[in-house]
């Protein structure tokens, strides 16, 4: 068992850069999600972590011990590969002992032929053997162990690549998008089982995805990654409902959280849409600033005017339990999500002018440059927060 | 019809003349082959005699291979071909996967040019270099050994060019999980890469032994002495000195030479065609 420790890690390909001044702490035990959209660089930070790629800049400290040039077999790290990875022409017995037998058999005891006479070798065998069993049938892949990858189906072999990881008992488990080949119910129920196997072993988990229920599901802590930076690490309920960043609030929350411009009057009000919403900011008077509203947060308000939306309904979605109403506002020109609860809300039509409420503290204020602009016990809103770790 | 059986099947006169074709080109290139056995099965007589048979009025086998065997040491001709062409190819294996490997994985400086450098190699013909072979042997004293036989063929561009092609297609993933699983970068090569492209390593070995069993043109050049002579140069020495216009027992003497190769062929055909179109359509 071990944390994790990088340290301003800058990566370039070429003149492509990839990873801009990484910093970020895994504590011992804790399950941490790399999340951002493909290319923004966090399996490139995975794999600088594993020591397959080497960074140009920066420090990686696994435990205690700084890794940095040290060669992937000996930073005591296992991986799960998207693709799995297997070795086609090995059973899957053989596929899960070979990291054991590399690291337990001296270069003698390896040798084809001759190595099974040397001394020790059949004792060693077997306890490798005794390993291999004992984990395939905590994955529930025993009776498999005598087939090769090219007789399994997606879910056993990622259960396979699980347990070439698990059997050599690393410090700490990178994982790389190892859902993603998987069809939809068999991931979420590998998502549950990885979830499981995190609980039993105790071990740092470093996952790598770019889908956000894997993410908000799964993990201790979310580091949301764009464009080689770190915008923000926090716990999932933070990154939801608390980000830092213009774009953490955007790629985060299915459907997409709505983001409107407005300009901060007197008394805490905000111009917005020809209407005047109340925003508790009582400083700053004349500010552009952008508001950010999840859809959920929107409530039926019986008139307009102020601490209201006003909007006439252009598509309704019916999700069961939910509605998704989509409302145009004079003067902004993509339309405004609100998800509302069915039953509040039976009668309304296409066509109809609806008023829709929010309430001040589920508005989540962006300066232009997409900085947040929060809200401190004492000082008032005025402070911008650079990129930080809240506690787990 | 299902829309397989149209695109499957042809109708009956195209699939004929097409099969005519095939038969005619096929026959072409068996002529010679199925010639060679008839010959080595007839008394001298009925060789040169005006009317054709292939099969002879006389059956003269047992004489033809008998006198195959005996009168010229070809087991020992033989012999020399497998230890010459087994060497070749464990060496050419030796050296071509890690070379092939370093061209297909690695990165470092200089490696295109390399791989380059790799492609001139196979283009130029073998009969270039004999001279500037023949004078480096000649220093390095080993002319007329199996040394000699096997020298210049101990690393193969094409060998080199065809593993490489074989080893891109190999999932980096793999690589990368094999590292972090304890291997070296050799033992990647030897339990990882190896095994995955046995199909090419299939194919390259028929490639290579059925070159060098049946080469002339350089054994010729490196050895002298009978007993070193690989199979081709054998009958030819053969003809020379013992069976002058005795075509049976040369004939003979022949089809036991590409017999072995026939049946290895046959054996391994599966793989053979799966190594040279290996890549060419994702599984």
């Amino acid at each position: 068992m071990a944390s994790v420790s990088i340290e301003s890690i800058n990566k370039n390909y070429g003149q492509m850069s990839v990873l801009r001044g990484v910093s970020l702490s895994v504590a011992d035990g804790e399950f941490l999600t790399l999340l951002g959209p493909s290319g923004c660089g966090k399996s490139t930070l995975l794999r600088i972590l594993a020591g397959l790629e080497m960074q140009d800049a920066g420090s990686i400290s696994i435990g205690e011990q700084v890794v940095d040039g040290l060669r992937p077999k000996r930073r005591d790290v296992a991986m799960v590969f998207q693709s799995y990875a297997l070795y086609p022409h090995m059973t899957v017995a053989s596929n899960m002992a070979l990291p054991l037998r590399m690291r337990r058999f001296s270069a003698f005891q390896r040798l084809p032929v001759l190595g099974r006479l040397l001394p020790g070798t059949a004792r060693i065998a077997s306890e490798i053997d005794m390993e291999v069993t004992r984990t395939a049938n905590a994955l529930g892949i025993g009776h498999l162990l005598a087939r090769k990858p090219g007789q399994l189906s997606g879910g056993q072999r990622q259960r396979v690549a699980v347990g070439r990881a698990m059997v050599r008992h690393p410090a700490v488990f990178l994982m790389d998008e190892p859902l993603s080949n998987l069809d939809a119910k068999l991931r979420v129920q590998m998502r549950t089982e990885i979830k499981e196997l995190h609980q039993r072993l105790g071990v740092t988990f470093v996952y790598v995805t770019h889908d956000q229920a894997e993410a908000m599901t799964l993990s201790d802590r979310v580091a949301v990654m764009l464009d080689g930076e770190l915008l923000q690490v926090a716990p999932p309920q933070d990154i939801y409902a608390d980000p830092d960043d213009r774009r953490v609030a955007e790629f985060i929350g299915s459907p997409k959280i709505n983001m409107l411009d407005g300009v901060l009057r007197e008394h805490g009000l905000l111009d917005v849409a020809g209407s005047a919403l109340r925003v508790d900011a009582d400083a700053l008077a004349g500010t552009h600033l952008t508001l950010a509203i999840r859809p959920e947060a929107f409530h039926l308000a019986h008139q307009g005017g102020q601490g209201a939306l006003t909007g006439s309904v252009r598509m309704i979605e019916h999700m069961g339990s939910d509605l998704f109403v989509h409302l145009d506002l004079a003067g902004i020109n993509h339309p405004l999500l609100a998800r509302l609860l069915a039953e509040r809300a039976p009668h309304i039509a296409p066509g109809q002018t609806l008023h829709v409420g929010v309430r001040p503290d589920r508005v989540l204020l962006f300066t232009r440059d997409g900085r947040r602009l929060r809200r401190q016990a004492e000082s008032g809103y005025a402070s911008v927060t650079p990129i930080r770790e809240t506690g787990r | 019809m299902s829309r397989a059986t149209s695109i499957g099947r042809l109708s009956p006169p195209v699939a004929i003349l097409r099969h005519a074709a095939l038969l005619a080109t096929g026959a072409l290139i068996l002529v010679p082959f199925v010639w060679m056995v008839s010959l080595s099965i007839k008394p001298p007589g009925e060789i040169f005699s005006t009317s054709f048979f292939l099969w002879p009025k006389q059956f003269y086998g047992v004489e033809n291979y008998t006198r195959a065997l005996t009168d010229a040491p070809l087991p020992r001709y033989m012999g020399n071909g497998l230890i010459v062409c087994a060497v070749i190819l464990a060496l050419q294996i030796l050296f071509c996967a890690p070379c092939a490997y370093a061209l297909a994985k690695l990165r470092f400086p200089g490696r295109d040019l390399l791989f380059g450098v790799v492609l001139i190699g196979l283009l130029l013909p073998h009969q270039v270099l004999s001279l500037p072979l023949f004078i480096l042997g000649y220093h390095l004293g080993i002319l007329n050994t199996y040394a000699a036989l096997i020298f210049p063929y101990v690393v193969s561009p094409f060998g080199i060019f065809l593993f490489r092609q074989c080893f891109k297609t190999i999932p980096n993933d793999v690589v990368h999980a094999a590292r972090l699983d304890g291997l070296s970068e050799l033992a990647i090569v030897w339990k990882i890469m190896v095994p995955m492209a046995l199909p090419a390593v299939i194919a390259f070995a028929i490639f290579s032994v059925v070159g060098h069993w049946n080469d002339l043109f350089w054994p010729l050049i490196a050895v002298r002495d009978q007993s070193l002579m690989p199979p081709p140069l054998g009958i030819m020495s053969f003809k020379n000195e013992e069976a002058g216009n005795d075509y049976g027992p040369l004939m003979a003497a022949s089809t036991l030479v590409v017999l072995p190769l026939v049946i290895a062929f046959l054996a391994a055909q599966k793989w053979f065609v799966e190594g040279m179109t290996g890549g060419a359509v994702k599984q």
